[in-house]
Protein backbone atom coordinates (compact mmCIF):
# COMPACT_ATOMS: atom_id res chain seq x y z
CA UNK A 1 0.00 0.00 0.00
CA UNK A 2 1.28 3.49 -0.77
CA UNK A 3 1.30 5.32 3.08
CA UNK A 4 1.65 8.50 2.96
CA UNK A 5 4.68 9.91 4.47
CA UNK A 6 4.58 13.13 6.80
CA UNK A 7 5.21 15.72 3.71
CA UNK A 8 2.41 14.08 2.22
CA UNK A 9 -0.33 14.51 4.63
CA UNK A 10 0.79 17.60 5.36
CA UNK A 11 -0.04 18.68 1.80
CA UNK A 12 -2.97 16.71 1.73
CA UNK A 13 -4.86 18.58 5.04
CA UNK A 14 -3.53 22.25 2.90
CA UNK A 15 -5.54 20.90 -0.25
CA UNK A 16 -8.77 21.48 2.21
CA UNK A 17 -7.65 24.78 3.10
CA UNK A 18 -9.42 27.36 1.07
CA UNK A 19 -8.41 30.89 0.52
CA UNK A 20 -9.62 33.31 3.56
CA UNK A 21 -8.99 30.82 6.08
CA UNK A 22 -8.33 31.64 9.77
CA UNK A 23 -6.38 28.79 10.80
CA UNK A 24 -4.08 27.69 13.45
CA UNK A 25 -1.68 25.08 13.35
CA UNK A 26 -0.88 22.96 16.09
CA UNK A 27 2.44 21.91 17.30
CA UNK A 28 4.39 19.26 15.91
CA UNK A 29 3.36 17.88 12.75
CA UNK A 30 0.91 19.63 12.10
CA UNK A 31 2.92 22.80 11.58
CA UNK A 32 4.32 21.38 8.39
CA UNK A 33 0.99 21.89 6.62
CA UNK A 34 2.19 25.39 5.74
CA UNK A 35 5.01 24.29 4.13
CA UNK A 36 2.55 23.01 1.47
CA UNK A 37 -0.52 26.24 1.57
CA UNK A 38 -0.58 27.46 -2.30
CA UNK A 39 1.79 30.77 -1.74
CA UNK A 40 -0.50 32.85 -4.37
CA UNK A 41 -3.53 32.52 -2.06
CA UNK A 42 -4.41 34.51 1.19
CA UNK A 43 -4.31 32.22 4.25
CA UNK A 44 -4.49 34.03 7.41
CA UNK A 45 -1.67 31.60 9.97
CA UNK A 46 -2.60 32.80 13.81
CA UNK A 47 -0.53 31.46 16.28
CA UNK A 48 -2.31 31.30 20.24
CA UNK A 49 0.73 33.32 21.79
CA UNK A 50 -0.23 36.05 20.10
CA UNK A 51 0.38 36.43 15.58
CA UNK A 52 -1.95 36.57 13.13
CA UNK A 53 -0.79 36.60 9.88
CA UNK A 54 2.29 34.56 10.67
CA UNK A 55 4.93 34.15 8.00
CA UNK A 56 7.49 31.19 7.39
CA UNK A 57 10.57 30.79 9.26
CA UNK A 58 13.58 33.62 9.10
CA UNK A 59 16.66 32.92 7.30
CA UNK A 60 19.07 32.03 9.62
CA UNK A 61 21.02 34.97 11.90
CA UNK A 62 17.66 36.76 11.26
CA UNK A 63 15.66 35.19 13.89
CA UNK A 64 13.92 37.51 16.74
CA UNK A 65 13.84 35.49 20.18
CA UNK A 66 10.56 38.15 20.27
CA UNK A 67 8.96 36.76 17.35
CA UNK A 68 8.12 33.26 17.57
CA UNK A 69 5.27 30.67 17.69
CA UNK A 70 3.23 28.78 19.88
CA UNK A 71 6.16 26.27 19.58
CA UNK A 72 8.48 28.81 20.38
CA UNK A 73 9.96 28.62 17.11
CA UNK A 74 11.05 31.91 15.65
CA UNK A 75 8.64 33.39 13.04
CA UNK A 76 8.27 35.94 10.45
CA UNK A 77 4.99 38.50 9.74
CA UNK A 78 3.53 38.72 6.68
CA UNK A 79 2.77 42.61 5.67
CA UNK A 80 -0.80 42.69 6.80
CA UNK A 81 -0.19 40.29 9.94
CA UNK A 82 -0.55 42.04 13.31
CA UNK A 83 -0.10 41.12 17.18
CA UNK A 84 -2.19 41.09 20.11
CA UNK A 85 -2.81 39.76 23.84
CA UNK A 86 -3.87 36.22 25.06
CA UNK A 87 -6.83 36.89 26.12
CA UNK A 88 -7.62 38.53 22.28
CA UNK A 89 -5.96 35.06 20.94
CA UNK A 90 -7.84 32.66 23.14
CA UNK A 91 -11.35 34.87 22.27
CA UNK A 92 -10.17 34.37 18.50
CA UNK A 93 -10.54 30.33 19.48
CA UNK A 94 -13.53 29.97 21.74
CA UNK A 95 -15.52 32.71 20.25
CA UNK A 96 -15.80 30.68 16.97
CA UNK A 97 -14.09 33.44 14.77
CA UNK A 98 -11.14 30.86 13.56
CA UNK A 99 -12.20 28.71 10.74
CA UNK A 100 -9.93 25.32 11.02
CA UNK A 101 -7.60 24.40 13.46
CA UNK A 102 -5.40 21.28 12.51
CA UNK A 103 -3.78 19.40 15.72
CA UNK A 104 -2.22 16.31 16.40
CA UNK A 105 -3.51 13.66 18.51
CA UNK A 106 -2.81 10.41 20.90
CA UNK A 107 -6.40 9.09 19.57
CA UNK A 108 -9.44 10.37 18.51
CA UNK A 109 -12.93 8.64 18.89
CA UNK A 110 -15.50 7.98 15.89
CA UNK A 111 -17.79 10.60 17.98
CA UNK A 112 -14.81 12.96 17.51
CA UNK A 113 -13.88 13.30 21.32
CA UNK A 114 -9.92 13.58 21.63
CA UNK A 115 -6.90 12.61 23.53
CA UNK A 116 -3.70 14.71 22.88
CA UNK A 117 -2.60 16.24 25.98
CA UNK A 118 -1.58 13.55 28.42
CA UNK A 119 -0.75 9.90 28.52
CA UNK A 120 -2.11 9.68 31.95
CA UNK A 121 1.17 7.75 32.87
CA UNK A 122 2.69 7.71 36.42
CA UNK A 123 4.92 10.39 37.74
CA UNK A 124 4.58 12.11 34.21
CA UNK A 125 4.09 16.01 34.99
CA UNK A 126 0.76 17.36 33.18
CA UNK A 127 1.29 20.38 30.58
CA UNK A 128 -1.96 20.97 28.75
CA UNK A 129 -0.75 24.30 27.17
CA UNK A 130 -3.92 25.43 24.62
CA UNK A 131 -4.61 21.66 23.92
CA UNK A 132 -7.87 21.97 25.07
CA UNK A 133 -8.44 25.76 24.36
CA UNK A 134 -7.73 24.62 20.43
CA UNK A 135 -9.66 21.39 20.61
CA UNK A 136 -12.56 23.73 20.78
CA UNK A 137 -11.21 26.84 18.99
CA UNK A 138 -12.46 26.51 15.45
CA UNK A 139 -15.80 26.16 13.44
CA UNK A 140 -13.81 22.74 12.00
CA UNK A 141 -11.10 20.76 13.97
CA UNK A 142 -9.20 18.24 11.95
CA UNK A 143 -6.67 15.79 13.49
CA UNK A 144 -3.75 14.95 11.76
CA UNK A 145 -1.67 11.80 12.82
CA UNK A 146 -0.74 8.70 11.73
CA UNK A 147 -3.34 5.57 11.60
CA UNK A 148 -1.54 3.11 13.60
CA UNK A 149 0.87 3.27 16.69
CA UNK A 150 4.18 1.09 16.19
CA UNK A 151 2.71 -1.74 17.61
CA UNK A 152 -0.44 -1.71 15.24
CA UNK A 153 -2.91 -0.06 17.74
CA UNK A 154 -5.72 1.59 15.91
CA UNK A 155 -5.61 5.76 17.23
CA UNK A 156 -8.89 5.93 15.63
CA UNK A 157 -11.51 4.81 18.33
CA UNK A 158 -14.48 3.49 19.38
CA UNK A 159 -13.88 5.41 23.38
CA UNK A 160 -10.48 6.94 23.95
CA UNK A 161 -8.72 5.74 26.61
CA UNK A 162 -6.16 8.22 27.03
CA UNK A 163 -7.41 11.37 29.28
CA UNK A 164 -9.43 13.65 26.78
CA UNK A 165 -8.89 17.06 25.87
CA UNK A 166 -12.10 17.94 23.82
CA UNK A 167 -15.52 16.05 23.45
CA UNK A 168 -17.56 15.92 20.27
CA UNK A 169 -15.37 18.53 18.79
CA UNK A 170 -13.23 16.43 15.87
CA UNK A 171 -14.80 16.79 12.51
CA UNK A 172 -11.61 14.80 10.06
CA UNK A 173 -8.93 13.10 11.03
CA UNK A 174 -6.17 12.53 8.30
CA UNK A 175 -3.77 9.91 8.68
CA UNK A 176 -1.22 8.40 6.81
CA UNK A 177 -3.09 5.68 5.82
CA UNK A 178 -6.61 7.69 4.88
CA UNK A 179 -8.70 10.52 6.05
CA UNK A 180 -12.05 9.88 8.10
CA UNK A 181 -15.17 11.53 9.33
CA UNK A 182 -16.18 11.55 12.72
CA UNK A 183 -18.82 12.91 14.96
CA UNK A 184 -22.45 12.18 16.07
CA UNK A 185 -23.06 9.49 13.26
CA UNK A 186 -19.74 8.08 13.91
CA UNK A 187 -16.97 7.59 11.99
CA UNK A 188 -16.29 7.06 8.04
CA UNK A 189 -13.97 7.06 4.90
CA UNK A 190 -13.66 10.19 2.91
CA UNK A 191 -10.60 8.53 0.81
CA UNK A 192 -7.99 5.73 1.10
CA UNK A 193 -4.37 5.41 0.01
CA UNK A 194 -4.08 2.77 -2.71
CA UNK A 195 -3.63 -0.85 -1.33
CA UNK A 196 -5.33 0.09 1.74
CA UNK A 197 -9.08 -1.52 1.45
CA UNK A 198 -12.20 -0.74 3.19
CA UNK A 199 -12.28 -3.79 4.87
CA UNK A 200 -8.50 -3.83 6.07
CA UNK A 201 -9.40 -0.09 7.24
CA UNK A 202 -12.68 -1.58 9.20
CA UNK A 203 -10.15 -4.64 10.11
CA UNK A 204 -7.41 -1.95 11.63
CA UNK A 205 -9.19 0.16 13.36
CA UNK A 206 -12.03 -2.15 15.22
CA UNK A 207 -14.67 0.29 13.69
CA UNK A 208 -17.80 -0.12 11.63
CA UNK A 209 -16.70 2.59 8.96
CA UNK A 210 -19.32 4.01 6.87
CA UNK A 211 -17.88 4.29 3.54
CA UNK A 212 -20.65 5.95 1.86
CA UNK A 213 -18.73 8.81 1.54
CA UNK A 214 -16.04 7.24 -0.22
CA UNK A 215 -15.50 8.41 -3.66
CA UNK A 216 -15.49 5.65 -6.31
CA UNK B 1 3.20 65.82 39.12
CA UNK B 2 3.08 62.12 39.14
CA UNK B 3 6.13 59.90 38.16
CA UNK B 4 5.26 56.14 38.01
CA UNK B 5 9.20 55.45 36.83
CA UNK B 6 10.97 53.90 38.92
CA UNK B 7 15.04 53.81 38.81
CA UNK B 8 15.93 50.77 39.43
CA UNK B 9 14.40 46.91 39.25
CA UNK B 10 15.45 46.14 43.12
CA UNK B 11 13.66 49.99 43.83
CA UNK B 12 10.13 48.49 41.98
CA UNK B 13 10.18 45.34 44.07
CA UNK B 14 11.17 46.59 47.25
CA UNK B 15 7.72 45.96 48.85
CA UNK B 16 7.23 42.60 47.96
CA UNK B 17 7.09 40.47 50.93
CA UNK B 18 7.23 36.71 51.80
CA UNK B 19 3.73 34.86 50.63
CA UNK B 20 2.75 37.03 48.35
CA UNK B 21 1.37 36.19 44.72
CA UNK B 22 2.87 36.97 41.48
CA UNK B 23 1.91 37.15 38.21
CA UNK B 24 5.09 36.96 35.59
CA UNK B 25 4.61 37.85 32.16
CA UNK B 26 6.09 35.89 29.12
CA UNK B 27 5.66 32.53 26.89
CA UNK B 28 8.51 30.82 27.18
CA UNK B 29 11.15 33.56 26.81
CA UNK B 30 9.47 36.28 25.08
CA UNK B 31 8.07 39.03 27.65
CA UNK B 32 9.79 37.49 30.54
CA UNK B 33 10.81 40.52 32.62
CA UNK B 34 14.26 38.77 33.29
CA UNK B 35 16.09 41.59 35.55
CA UNK B 36 13.10 42.01 37.43
CA UNK B 37 12.68 38.41 39.25
CA UNK B 38 16.39 38.54 39.34
CA UNK B 39 15.57 41.76 41.37
CA UNK B 40 13.05 40.07 43.17
CA UNK B 41 15.35 36.63 43.95
CA UNK B 42 17.94 38.80 45.29
CA UNK B 43 15.56 39.91 48.18
CA UNK B 44 15.50 36.52 49.48
CA UNK B 45 11.63 36.15 49.50
CA UNK B 46 9.92 32.91 50.23
CA UNK B 47 7.01 30.94 49.47
CA UNK B 48 5.44 32.85 47.11
CA UNK B 49 2.19 32.26 44.40
CA UNK B 50 3.76 32.34 41.01
CA UNK B 51 0.87 33.08 38.00
CA UNK B 52 2.71 32.17 34.92
CA UNK B 53 2.54 30.36 31.31
CA UNK B 54 5.25 28.30 31.83
CA UNK B 55 7.33 27.22 34.55
CA UNK B 56 10.41 28.44 33.64
CA UNK B 57 12.71 27.73 30.93
CA UNK B 58 16.34 27.06 30.68
CA UNK B 59 18.27 29.15 33.89
CA UNK B 60 16.79 32.84 33.68
CA UNK B 61 13.71 34.23 34.90
CA UNK B 62 10.94 31.90 36.13
CA UNK B 63 13.34 28.92 35.73
CA UNK B 64 15.79 30.84 38.48
CA UNK B 65 13.02 31.57 40.32
CA UNK B 66 12.65 28.19 40.89
CA UNK B 67 15.88 26.70 40.77
CA UNK B 68 16.28 28.84 44.32
CA UNK B 69 13.24 26.93 45.55
CA UNK B 70 11.43 30.59 46.18
CA UNK B 71 8.11 29.49 44.71
CA UNK B 72 5.29 27.29 46.94
CA UNK B 73 2.76 27.13 44.31
CA UNK B 74 2.49 27.73 40.80
CA UNK B 75 -0.51 28.35 38.28
CA UNK B 76 0.04 27.70 34.96
CA UNK B 77 -0.64 26.16 31.63
CA UNK B 78 2.36 24.60 30.31
CA UNK B 79 5.07 23.63 33.07
CA UNK B 80 6.85 20.40 31.48
CA UNK B 81 9.14 21.25 28.45
CA UNK B 82 12.61 19.92 27.31
CA UNK B 83 14.48 22.97 29.55
CA UNK B 84 12.27 23.00 32.26
CA UNK B 85 14.47 20.75 34.69
CA UNK B 86 14.34 23.54 37.90
CA UNK B 87 10.42 22.75 38.33
CA UNK B 88 10.52 19.15 36.95
CA UNK B 89 13.01 18.20 39.98
CA UNK B 90 10.99 19.83 42.31
CA UNK B 91 7.80 18.56 41.47
CA UNK B 92 9.03 15.15 41.37
CA UNK B 93 10.16 16.25 45.17
CA UNK B 94 7.06 16.92 46.23
CA UNK B 95 8.08 20.75 46.90
CA UNK B 96 6.29 22.71 44.74
CA UNK B 97 2.69 22.91 44.52
CA UNK B 98 1.11 22.84 40.75
CA UNK B 99 -2.79 24.15 39.82
CA UNK B 100 -2.49 22.92 35.91
CA UNK B 101 -4.74 25.43 33.55
CA UNK B 102 -5.63 25.25 30.02
CA UNK B 103 -3.44 28.63 28.59
CA UNK B 104 -7.19 30.34 27.58
CA UNK B 105 -8.53 29.50 30.76
CA UNK B 106 -5.63 31.05 32.57
CA UNK B 107 -5.79 34.47 30.07
CA UNK B 108 -9.88 34.32 30.74
CA UNK B 109 -9.40 34.01 35.07
CA UNK B 110 -6.77 36.67 34.53
CA UNK B 111 -8.73 38.99 32.29
CA UNK B 112 -11.75 38.33 34.78
CA UNK B 113 -9.49 39.44 37.45
CA UNK B 114 -8.83 42.97 36.00
CA UNK B 115 -12.43 43.29 34.97
CA UNK B 116 -13.94 42.54 38.32
CA UNK B 117 -15.85 39.64 37.30
CA UNK B 118 -17.18 37.35 39.84
CA UNK B 119 -16.45 34.03 37.57
CA UNK B 120 -16.79 33.53 33.98
CA UNK B 121 -18.54 29.93 32.48
CA UNK B 122 -15.85 29.06 29.92
CA UNK B 123 -16.66 25.90 26.75
CA UNK B 124 -12.71 25.32 27.12
CA UNK B 125 -12.02 21.58 29.29
CA UNK B 126 -15.59 21.01 29.61
CA UNK B 127 -15.40 16.83 30.11
CA UNK B 128 -11.93 16.53 30.63
CA UNK B 129 -9.95 15.69 33.93
CA UNK B 130 -9.08 19.66 34.58
CA UNK B 131 -12.95 20.38 35.40
CA UNK B 132 -13.46 17.55 37.59
CA UNK B 133 -15.38 18.41 40.43
CA UNK B 134 -16.10 22.11 39.00
CA UNK B 135 -19.46 23.37 38.34
CA UNK B 136 -21.03 23.08 35.08
CA UNK B 137 -23.78 24.78 33.19
CA UNK B 138 -25.69 24.21 29.81
CA UNK B 139 -26.37 27.31 28.25
CA UNK B 140 -28.01 27.59 24.90
CA UNK B 141 -27.10 23.87 24.20
CA UNK B 142 -23.34 24.39 24.71
CA UNK B 143 -21.39 23.17 28.08
CA UNK B 144 -19.25 25.60 30.01
CA UNK B 145 -17.67 24.84 33.13
CA UNK B 146 -17.48 27.57 36.00
CA UNK B 147 -14.12 29.04 36.37
CA UNK B 148 -13.43 32.01 38.85
CA UNK B 149 -10.94 34.73 38.64
CA UNK B 150 -7.12 34.80 39.04
CA UNK B 151 -6.00 37.79 41.25
CA UNK B 152 -2.26 38.19 42.69
CA UNK B 153 -0.63 40.90 44.68
CA UNK B 154 1.53 42.15 41.88
CA UNK B 155 2.36 41.90 38.31
CA UNK B 156 5.88 41.63 37.16
CA UNK B 157 5.72 42.20 32.90
CA UNK B 158 8.06 43.04 29.91
CA UNK B 159 6.72 46.09 27.67
CA UNK B 160 8.73 47.82 25.15
CA UNK B 161 8.10 51.70 26.18
CA UNK B 162 6.47 53.17 28.88
CA UNK B 163 5.97 57.06 29.95
CA UNK B 164 5.93 58.49 33.26
CA UNK B 165 1.67 57.88 33.84
CA UNK B 166 2.24 54.13 33.03
CA UNK B 167 1.19 54.05 29.55
CA UNK B 168 2.37 50.95 27.55
CA UNK B 169 3.06 49.71 23.88
CA UNK B 170 4.62 46.44 23.72
CA UNK B 171 7.17 44.31 20.97
CA UNK B 172 5.79 41.51 18.98
CA UNK B 173 4.76 38.17 20.28
CA UNK B 174 6.34 39.76 23.23
CA UNK B 175 2.78 41.32 24.22
CA UNK B 176 1.10 37.80 25.18
CA UNK B 177 0.13 37.95 29.13
CA UNK B 178 1.51 41.64 29.82
CA UNK B 179 -1.85 43.49 29.20
CA UNK B 180 -4.31 41.38 31.22
CA UNK B 181 -1.78 40.52 33.94
CA UNK B 182 -1.25 44.21 34.34
CA UNK B 183 -5.07 45.09 34.89
CA UNK B 184 -5.21 41.87 37.35
CA UNK B 185 -2.83 42.91 40.03
CA UNK B 186 -2.91 45.09 42.78
CA UNK B 187 0.19 46.73 41.85
CA UNK B 188 1.41 46.60 38.05
CA UNK B 189 5.29 46.78 37.74
CA UNK B 190 6.63 46.97 33.72
CA UNK B 191 10.35 46.84 32.61
CA UNK B 192 10.64 49.00 29.57
CA UNK B 193 14.00 49.11 26.98
CA UNK B 194 12.94 52.87 27.00
CA UNK B 195 11.27 55.37 29.21
CA UNK B 196 9.14 58.17 26.81
CA UNK B 197 8.09 61.98 26.88
CA UNK B 198 4.25 62.06 27.73
CA UNK B 199 2.83 62.55 24.25
CA UNK B 200 5.41 60.78 22.28
CA UNK B 201 3.32 57.36 22.36
CA UNK B 202 0.73 57.76 19.95
CA UNK B 203 -2.24 57.85 21.96
CA UNK B 204 -3.97 55.44 19.39
CA UNK B 205 -1.16 53.08 19.77
CA UNK B 206 -1.12 52.32 23.76
CA UNK B 207 -1.73 48.94 24.51
CA UNK B 208 -2.21 49.08 28.17
CA UNK B 209 -3.71 52.68 29.52
CA UNK B 210 -1.53 53.88 32.48
CA UNK B 211 -4.51 53.18 34.90
CA UNK B 212 -3.51 49.95 35.33
CA UNK B 213 -0.06 49.98 35.76
CA UNK B 214 2.05 51.05 38.79
CA UNK B 215 5.36 51.41 38.33
CA UNK B 216 7.31 51.69 35.26
CA UNK B 217 11.67 50.72 35.15
CA UNK B 218 13.70 51.21 32.72
CA UNK B 219 16.35 48.45 31.64
CA UNK B 220 17.93 48.62 28.80
CA UNK B 221 17.85 45.27 26.56
CA UNK B 222 20.97 43.25 26.81
CA UNK B 223 21.21 43.22 23.26
CA UNK B 224 21.49 47.14 23.21
CA UNK B 225 23.92 46.98 25.77
CA UNK B 226 25.89 44.59 23.73
CA UNK B 227 26.04 46.67 20.74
Amino acid sequence: MERLDRKAMAARVARDIPEGAYVNLGIGLPTMVANYLPADKDIFLQSENGVLGMGPAPAPGLEDPELINAGKQPVTLLDGGCFFHHADSFAMMRGGHLDICVLGAFQVSATGDIANWHTGAPGAIPAVGGAMDLAIGAKQIFVMMELLTKSGESKLVERCTYPLTGIGCISRVYTDLGTFSVGPQGAGIIDLVPGFSIEEARRSTGLALDAAQLAA
Amino acid sequence: MIDKSVASAQAAVADIQDGASIMIGGFGTAGMPDELIEALIARGLRDLTVISNNAGNGETGVAALMREKRVRKIICSFPRQADSHHFDALYHAGEIELELVPQGNLAARIQAAGAGLGAIFTPTGFGTQLAEGKETRNIDGRDYVLEYPIHADFALIKAQQGDRWGNLIYRKTARNFGPIMAMAAKTAIAQVAEIVPLGALDPEAVVTPGIFVQRVVPIMPASALAA
